[in-house]
């Protein structure tokens, strides 16, 4: 990516006038958007877990929904394009929480200082209430200099005064008007560039900005300056419109500080766990899917795929293998996707919507942050670990919030080694429930002292270190339920969409392999390991072979094979440690570059192989 | 005194903040050089969260050791 690139606006979208609605992450924008366009989309309060950009038409006007940033410039992607969208736009709506006026007008200011025609929309008056603040909307509106309207949205309320007043937004009061210093410095780069909000980007040392006018010669780097001048406004604006009354204790807070304090964070987050167990591990991963991929697609789709294939092209041919054979991607991966994935990941979805949205997830993040400095990353690493547990595929693409490439390697390295996606977790459940307690806590500490090693390896052998963890935290909220399912909905089919291609093309590839003999040559290749190294069984080759392929394959292919209870925690302790999935393995190329891939492929063969044959010779 | 030193309930004035994309980030939370902050709370080891009005941010230990702090009273 080089420093100009900017974003390509959609342009398919004919209007006379581009409609930006513009905020803070988790101030409710997307509701506004659905209202103003009629379209549903996905909200997002933790930085960085959706970037896609919605777009909707409103009578003959465009309106675009930006990510949530908490200023326009470029320090992340968010930002990137939130800042592309608000300086192409003739009209912005800012929506504010007005609970959090200080740190939320001072987007406001810069959106003004650009130059553009804002109109605020002040959202959230129902919780400014319910804190006993009062603030001034009359003095407000003036100090801005731009209309100030007061919306509940998820109660509905004011979305309709904002809708009508779009055409009365106006350019406010900018800090460059009455800093003599300032200004003058603003005026001078102006003359030189298309219009104020370049002049006032590149003034605030943005890259992408500056670079798209090269001829510029000695430009002052002036940001600091800039957000100290806007703070000190900012702050003198909420001083003479906001009165607090501090004495309100309210148990929302009292919550949000619980979370926050070891001793009562740490058995709250147990009993999470536990209903995050009870929802994934037991109702989604057992009863909803022994319903659809056992019931509809094992018994009702597949055999109704396989008629159709034998009464038209047949069997006894490669292409009615590759569509209806064991591996076939009409069969085999359709029923993986939509049978197994599907309703495992819009379990974890919901969950995540719903964490996110009541604001509990940062919180989470604060408190997890120690221990994941230690292997490497930061507190916001908990989202795509938590997610591992549904689908490393899926966790994967989500490494994408983490601020560094050091951290998304650490990250997806381990993902692809130490956690068991819900489809292994649930064959190795059945597995395990047989053996006595002493083998599960050999497999369990095991894992976590692999997953803590290899995490401590990387640490100390990638260069840098990790970053520091700069957060807001939401206030504790009870989420809306609508947007949470929305949300999951928004998701679901983005995760479907992306590595759909991905597990029918693997399944292609399956095919492939064993009608070349391939899969049967490597079984053969691979035996003496299993033999002399693991002590197992030579037919347990074919298990890690299909484990290779799906990691559930594998883990199920033991149940076939008469092993002691030492021998399964073996094999079980090596499967999972062993290679991500096809899917999982083409989304990490995807996601990081193909060397990288395949450093993680083989990674994970010495570390399983190394582990499984120490417990053999240490343990048992 | 920095940031590390502060426990929950604590009232002080940031002093300085030694980095600058911090600073700049801080400026943007509402928190600067000069605020007057109070401390909700510190992870033995991990995170400090600071307290202005509503607006709660979790700084990282690392971070937090490079923001000196002047005391104001505690309650």
């Amino acid at each position: 990516m080089n420093d100009c690139s900017q974003i390509n606006i959609d342009s398919e979208l004919q209007a006379n006038k581009k409609i930006v609605l513009a905020g803070n992450p988790n101030v409710g924008k997307s509701i506004f958007f659905n209202y103003l366009t009629g379209i549903y989309v996905s909200v997002s309060n933790y930085p960085g877990t959706t970037l896609d950009i919605s777009s909707g038409k409103m009578g003959d006007a465009a309106v675009y929904d930006t990510p949530g940033v908490y200023g326009v410039g470029s320090i992340n992607d968010e930002e990137r394009v939130a800042r592309d969208f608000i300086m192409s736009a003739d009209i912005i709506i800012n929506v504010v929480d007005a609970s959090h006026l200080e740190r939320d007008l001072f987007l406001t200011q810069q959106l003004i200082d650009l130059d553009k025609k804002i109109i605020v929309a002040l959202n959230m008056m129902d919780e400014v209430e319910k804190n006993n603040i009062s603030i001034d909307l009359e003095n407000l509106e003036k100090e801005l200099g731009v209309p100030v309207i007061p919306t509940t949205a998820a109660k509905n309320r004011g979305l309709d005064r904002v809708r009508d007043s779009i055409d009365s937004a106006v350019k406010g009061n900018s800090i460059f008007s009455n800093n003599s210093n300032l200004g003058q410095k603003l005026n001078n780069i102006r003359t030189a560039v298309k219009n104020t909000a370049d002049a006032l980007m590149i003034l605030e040392e943005d890259e992408n900005i500056r670079c798209n006018y090269p001829e510029l010669q000695n430009i002052p780097d002036l940001r600091e300056e800039i957000y100290t001048a806007r703070r000190q406004r900012v702050d003198q604006i909420t001083n003479s419109v906001l009165t607090y009354d501090q004495n309100t204790g309210q148990f929302a807070r009292k919550l949000g500080s619980y979370m926050l304090k070891p001793a009562t964070a740490i058995p709250m987050l147990l009993v999470l766990l536990y209903f995050i167990y009870q929802f994934i591990g037991v109702f989604i991963a057992q009863t909803v899917v022994d319903f659809t991929e056992g019931y509809i697609f094992t018994d009702i789709y597949e055999p109704f795929v396989r008629n159709i294939i034998a009464s038209s092209i047949g069997f006894d041919n490669f292409f009615g293998q590759l569509l209806a054979g064991e591996y076939g991607i009409l069969t085999m991966a359709v029923t993986y996707i939509f049978g197994l994935l599907l309703p495992l990941v819009a379990g974890f979805y919901f969950l995540l919507s719903l964490l996110e949205d009541s604001g509990y997830l940062p919180r989470i993040a604060v408190l997890m942050d120690r221990l994941l400095q230690k292997i490497g990353l930061n507190g916001r690493a908990i989202i795509p670990m938590l997610l591992g547990f549904g689908c490393v595929t899926m966790a994967t693409i989500t490494t994408r919030l983490l601020g560094t490439k050091r951290e998304r390697i650490i990250a997806i390295f381990l993902l692809g080694l130490a956690i068991p996606c819900s489809a292994q977790l649930g064959v190795i459940a059945g597995l395990i429930a047989q053996l006595d307690l002493v083998y599960i806590l050999v497999y369990v500490l095991t894992i976590f002292a692999v997953y803590v090693l290899a995490g401590t390896f990387l640490n100390k052998v990638l260069p840098g270190e990790s970053s520091d963890l700069l957060i807001d935290l939401p206030p504790i909220r009870l989420p809306d339920l609508k947007n949470v399912f929305n949300k999951t909905y928004q998701q679901t089919v983005a995760f479907v969409k992306e590595a759909g291609p991905i597990f029918v093309l693997g399944a292609a590839l399956i095919t492939v392999m064993q009608k070349t003999g391939l899969l049967a040559l490597i079984t053969s290749l691979a035996e003496p390991v299993t033999v002399n190294w693991l002590g197992l069984p030579a037919e347990t080759a074919t298990a890690f072979v299909m484990g290779i392929i799906r990691r559930d394959f594998g883990a199920a292919g033991l149940t076939a094979i008469a092993l002691t209870p030492a021998q399964v925690t073996i094999s079980l302790i090596t499967l999972t440690l062993f290679v991500p999935c096809i899917a999982a393995m083409m989304i990490m190329v995807k996601e990081r570059n193909f060397k990288e891939a395949v450093y993680i492929w083989f990674g994970s063969w010495i570390t399983a192989f190394i582990t499984g044959g120490l417990v053999n010779f240490l343990i048992f | 005194m920095t940031l590390v030193d502060m426990k929950h309930g604590h009232k002080f004035i940031i002093d300085k903040i030694e980095d600058k994309d911090t600073r700049l980030q801080a400026l943007r939370f509402g928190i600067s050089e000069g605020s007057e902050i109070e401390c909700a709370g510190s992870m033995p080891g991990g995170p400090v969260i600071l307290k202005k009005n509503l607006q709660e941010i979790a700084i990282g230990r690392r971070t937090a050791e490079k923001i000196s702090v002047k005391k104001k009273g505690m309650i």
